[in-house]
């Protein structure tokens, strides 16, 4: 089915957040700070104040009136302590956005600096056990005896990897554009939830959540970085305050670096050992990774290897230091995306070194139920996934012997990894209403371009028994029935559950029906449910200049029902080929001497362009699994960016007898090795 | 952006004339907006000379006169630059993207300024924005820039591919200014760094480039290969200008070489080209040439996979272009 | 200072600021935000429009100096009520997922059309490329999709080539 807003999208009539009228508009820039840890011990503002069309200066010299328990990262010019360079000291108000910006470069803030530490180092003295990791995992898990099983082992490996600080990037930049009306606050936000921003932004300008109403209709991209309220919308509504007027504010690419959060950087030990079978004997995966001083974010990385393998012991930690760095935050499958490119090159190393197929290696250890908790699965096919992601890609033909095989300039080889992601939902209410022969579904939804809009338009279609065309889905606005964000693959499970539930309840009413899925949602249990798949990529490198180029991705997934074969194609490929930029060039660059980043630009922070990726495909196996919701489907959002690097670094190994285990593989670093 | 007066020149003398201190002339804008967005630059005036007479190729005998106002994508595109000077065609149709290049100006490319981030940072310092300021590119984050030529004061690189190919091609950039006309060869209108590394090029203030002028195209093939992490839409982490003509006796006849990503100005590499004459045309000179030229090189802890990928580059382009 | 403009066919004389890009113009002046800000440095392409028939990017185009050209934006990308060949193969190939680039992409892929001569994946430049998927890639990599909807941006730029 055909996106139901594209043609919206294609004659750019599709309104972004601060795309929408607004009379007698006016426009704030952020004052971010230049140092990393210290305070501001003054703000001159009078230049700025003075320069044509300035409506108003915001800063800690004047602080607004905030919630005290309210997110640190949003109690804008509350106190004078610096936690990171980028953070937001002041912000000016003007009539024009050139007025706007040119007065914030005018406001002179000066720091009472300290010594910074932005540097995650794996010997850190201040690495800590955090009590949870995200969103509520225990930070450590152990089960048998891990030493034992390593000594045991016929064969070992001990390896550590390294991830870089990855950022979102989302198309959209961060903005909001914010209206008062007497007391109520009307904003326009790039948001993936409308009622949890709706929420947060109330907590924080310490309002009744009924006195204020989030609209984000359309969003451009977001990959986790727009699931918490981010500063922009505060400052937005604060400057409307301020001028009297309603207010945009449109992050720039470069304050996108700094305040919208990012996936930590990790530092990964991986210990496996397995017996001359190729039966796994031990387990371990310990993480470290990063947060800021001011809030506790803990990635989940080593939690995967709690769902994947069977083996008699396994040990999975996580450790944490607080730096003087934004705070991370949700990046496309946090966790699983960073843990599984070190769990599955690892696996990858195993299988070589013990002389067994990695497509074989992962079947010879295929769990009968969920290794760390027991429970059994709701269904599980990765095996399926790797028999048939074998079969399309031609892995029988694989010679195993890495470094060998040569065409023209380019050495060639090919990789494998799995793929795992929870599958899980959230309660959500919907309605659906029989209006002028149409059916109005309204849940306060996000199609933040997972085509949400699309896919529960269809599923209430299939619900009713009508053609698509008859049903209208409202979304995108915290007024509509509350759901929960797209975040965490749970999108579609939780709002077509709802809407399922409306539908079938409109059908009994014959004009309307509400639905709230809480209780149905907490009757569920006893399952570990979960969607698997199955990379494969070849790649091509040139080892006299080090460039790596990837001819081929394949993914097959096993995801439940797919809703709509379109959509899920899109949202696998599109996973993928994120993965191949967190393979092979994505990589922020923390500086040591100032905090922050070197690079913050599109320019110099490289995601894919069209060029990079001439063939990536997706399939998928037929599962039916009826332990998970109405419609039996599982969320896709995420799957497709777990395991495509280590699936693209086995395969740089395979090609050239290299293993970098540092992201990106860059000419550097295959040149340092060649 | 700090606010400024826009003015738009009829001629070039015309421009010369309007221009006074504090004033920018305005080409494609693709860096000099970039950069006055980014507080980089902020003139008072830009005389805006994008619109200029200046866009004509034309044959000049066997060589080539291109006016400094042709938009790169035309000149990629041209059919006696396809023809003639294959270097050229390459190097300009490898940089920046379909969008840039249909804005970019010939006179513009030339000028553009480092991508070296912290020179894009005025938040930081930055000897190339601020004479004495420092330069925290070599303590730190200087992964993508210069091993060769640079100074204590800037690692800066030039990013250009146009350059490059100019360099390699002996180019003679026309130029006029306030004190009149002069003719600028290629290499040699960019500067190294030396201690005055907010000086990119020997142009004098007020001075506009009004053409390139191309000698004949030197006998034998020519090419332009660059590298880089992206598959394109991304600057030269090195990049290498080369043609190459093989005697009959196997022999190197002729050469030019020209090295980008590597240095504050596009690289020629002279002390390869020497090594490289009258030798016979293979592996073992090439990789000779190369390492003559390499020896130069100062590289820094994160950019020292330049020299070898440098030095490869040239053996593998010399490799493709020998019959 | 004051300019003349020709935005989708229509002639539009107005005062610009002369700091004020193409794009803000387009977006905060005319109503016109089909033309997305992506990056505001030329680094995405999210703000392709077509100038005098050419695909630019209007965030690094001071207004100042458009000043007595033709702009065509996705808004004018087709005639009245109907859609763009390239308009309606996005929709068929779902060459778009949170829509943001679109409008860059389809301008983009407009202008790349209408161009000749080859690219730096070309391999024999004497010789008149056609228009491959490889050449379509190569040509349309000024315009990022983070999303990665490329396969289905080059088959339904491929598709209006034919």
């Amino acid at each position: 089915m055909n996106r139901v807003e594209g043609h919206d999208k294609v004659t750019g009539r599709a309104r972004y957040a601060v795309e929408y009228p607004a009379g007698d508009v006016a426009y704030a820039c952020p004052v971010q700070s230049e140092i990393a840890k210290g305070r501001v011990t003054a703000i001159d503002s009078a230049d700025a104040a003075a320069m044509p069309g300035v409506l108003a200066v915001l800063s800690s010299d004047d602080p607004p009136d905030l919630a005290e328990d309210a997110d640190p990262e949003l109690r804008l010019f509350r106190g004078r302590e610096v936690a990171y360079r980028g953070q937001f000291v002041a912000a000016v108000v003007a009539d024009t956005y050139e007025n706007a910006r040119a007065a914030a470069r005018a406001v002179r803030v000066t720091y009472a600096a300290e010594e910074h530490d932005v540097l995650l180092r794996a010997d850190h003295p201040e690495l800590y056990r955090p009590d949870k990791v995200n969103p509520g995992f225990p930070a450590d898990t152990e089960k048998g005896d891990v030493a034992a099983g390593i000594a045991g082992a016929a064969v070992t490996v001990d390896v550590t990897y390294r991830t870089p600080v990855l950022h979102n990037n989302p198309m959209e930049p961060h903005a909001a554009l914010a209206a008062w009306d007497g007391g109520d606050l009307t904003v326009h936000d790039s948001t993936q939830g409308a009622a949890a921003d709706r929420d947060t932004i109330a907590r924080t300008l310490g309002l009744p959540p009924g006195r204020v109403r989030v609209v984000s209709r359309h969003v451009g991209g977001g990959f986790g970085s727009k699931g918490t309220t981010r500063p922009h919308a505060i400052l937005a509504a604060l400057a409307a305050r301020a001028a009297g007027r309603p207010v945009k504010v449109a992050l720039t690419r470069q304050q996108l670096f700094d305040v919208t959060g990012y996936r930590t950087p990790t530092i990964q030990r991986l210990r496996l050992g397995c017996d001359a079978g190729g039966r796994l004997t031990a387990i371990e995966h310990e993480v470290r990774e990063q947060s800021s001083t001011l809030v506790e974010f803990a990635e989940q990385a080593a939690v995967p290897a709690r769902t994947m393998y069977a083996t008699p012991a396994l040990r999975t930690a996580h450790r944490l230091v607080r730096l003087d760095v934004a705070t991370p935050s949700w990046m496309r499958a946090p966790g699983e995306c960073p843990g599984m490119y070190a769990l599955e090159s690892a696996m990858d190393e195993l299988a070589a070194a013990a002389g067994i197929d990695p497509v074989e290696l992962r079947v010879l250890n295929e769990p009968d139920a969920e290794p760390a908790g027991g429970l059994p699965f709701s269904s599980r096919n990765l095996v399926a996934c790797l028999r048939e992601g074998a079969r399309r890609f031609g892995w029988d033909r694989r010679d195993p012997a890495p470094g060998v095989r040569r065409e023209g300039r380019w050495l060639v080889g090919t990789g494998v990894a799995a793929s795992t992601y929870p599958a899980k939902r959230r309660p959500s209410q919907a309605t659906a209403t029989a209006e002028d022969g149409k059916f109005v579904v309204r849940i306060a939804a996000a199609d933040i371009g997972t085509g949400a809009r699309t896919a529960l338009t269809a599923i209430a279609a299939a619900t009713l028994g009508v053609p698509a065309a008859r049903v209208r889905v409202e979304l995108g606005d915290s007024d509509l029935p509350a759901a929960p964000l797209a975040g965490g693959s749970m999108g579609l499970a939780s709002w077509g559950s709802a809407v399922v539930r409306a539908c079938e309840e409109l059908l009994r009413d014959g004009r309307h029906g509400t639905a709230d899925t809480t209780a149905e949602i907490q009757a569920g249990g006893g399952y570990a449910t979960h969607a698997f798949g199955a990379q494969f990529a070849e790649v091509r490198v040139d080892p006299a200049t080090g460039e790596t180029r990837v001819p081929r991705l394949l993914g097959v997934f096993a995801v439940g029902r797919v809703i709509d074969p379109d959509l899920a194609r899109s949202q696998f490929v599109g996973g993928m080929t994120m993965g191949l930029g967190m393979a092979l060039m994505e990589e922020s660059v923390t500086d040591e001497e100032f905090g922050g980043f070197t690079n913050h630009d599109l320019a110099q922070y490289h995601v894919p362009a069209c060029a990079d990726v001439p063939d990536v495909r997706a399939y998928w196996i037929d599962e039916d699994d009826p332990h998970l919701n109405p419609m039996g489907a599982k969320g896709i959002g995420e799957i497709g960016i777990v395991g495509t690097a280590a699936a693209i670094g086995n395969a740089v190994h395979h090609a050239t007898g290299l293993r970098v285990r540092d992201l990106p593989i860059t000419p550097a670093k295959l040149l340092a090795g060649f | 952006m700090k606010p400024f007066e826009y003015t738009r020149a009829g001629a070039a003398a015309g421009a010369v004339a309007l221009f006074r201190p504090g004033d920018m002339y305005l080409g494609g804008g693709t860096n000099l907006v970039d950069l006055m967005r980014l507080g980089v630059a902020e003139p008072e005036r830009l005389v805006d000379v994008s619109r200029l007479p200046l866009d004509r190729v034309e044959a000049d005998g066997d060589g080539l006169r291109v006016g400094a106002a042709v938009r790169n994508s035309d000149l990629g595109a041209h059919p006696l630059v396809l023809a003639r000077y294959p270097m050229l065609a390459r190097a300009v149709l490898s940089g920046a993207s379909g969008q840039i290049r249909n804005m970019a100006t010939v006179g513009g490319n030339l000028l553009q300024r480092t991508r070296c981030p912290y020179f894009q940072d005025v938040s930081k310092p930055c000897n190339k924005r601020l004479r004495g300021s420092g330069c925290p590119a070599i303590p730190g984050d200087h992964a993508h820039l210069a091993v060769l030529g640079h100074s204590p004061a800037c690692v800066a690189t030039h990013p250009s591919d146009m350059a490059v190919a100019l360099a390699a091609l002996d180019a003679r950039v026309h130029v006029t200014g306030p004190a009149g006309s002069r003719e600028v060869p290629m290499p040699g209108l960019h500067r190294l760094p030396g201690d005055e590394p907010d000086r990119d090029t020997v142009l004098e203030p007020g001075e506009l480039i009004t053409a390139v002028a191309l000698p004949p195209p030197p006998p034998g093939r020519a090419t332009y290969r660059k590298v880089r992490e992206r598959a394109s839409f991304a600057f030269a982490l090195v990049s290498v200008a080369a043609a190459l003509d093989v005697g009959a006796d196997g022999t190197v006849a002729g050469v030019r070489l020209a090295l980008g990503g590597v240095a504050h100005a596009p690289w020629r590499a002279t002390r390869a080209e020497a090594a490289l004459l009258g030798a016979p045309a293979g592996e073992e000179a090439f990789a000779r040439a190369a390492e003559a030229e390499l020896e130069q090189a100062v590289p820094l802890p994160r950019n020292a996979y330049k020299v070898p990928l440098a030095r490869n580059l040239i053996v593998q382009t010399l490799r493709e272009l020998t019959p | 200072m004051e300019i003349t403009l020709r935005v989708n066919g229509d002639e539009r004389t107005l005062p610009v600021d002369p700091r004020t890009s193409l794009l803000d113009l387009l977006r905060e002046r005319l109503g016109l935000t089909g033309s997305k800000k992506g990056c505001d440095h030329g680094q995405c392409g999210a703000c392709t429009v077509l100038l005098e028939g050419r695909r630019v990017n209007a965030c690094l185009l001071l207004a100042v100096a458009c000043d007595g050209l033709a702009v065509t934006t996705v808004e004018g990308l087709a005639g009245d009520g109907a859609l763009h060949p390239l308009q309606e193969a996005f929709i068929a190939h779902d060459a778009f997922q949170c829509g943001y680039c679109t409008p860059g992409q389809l301008c983009s892929a407009a202008g790349m059309l209408a161009e000749r001569g080859p690219s730096a994946v070309t391999e024999d430049l004497a010789a008149e490329p056609g228009l491959t998927a490889g050449e379509i890639r190569e040509r349309m990599s000024g315009n990022l999709c983070r999303c990665g909807a490329y396969q289905g941006i080059v088959a339904a730029i491929a598709e209006v080539a034919r």
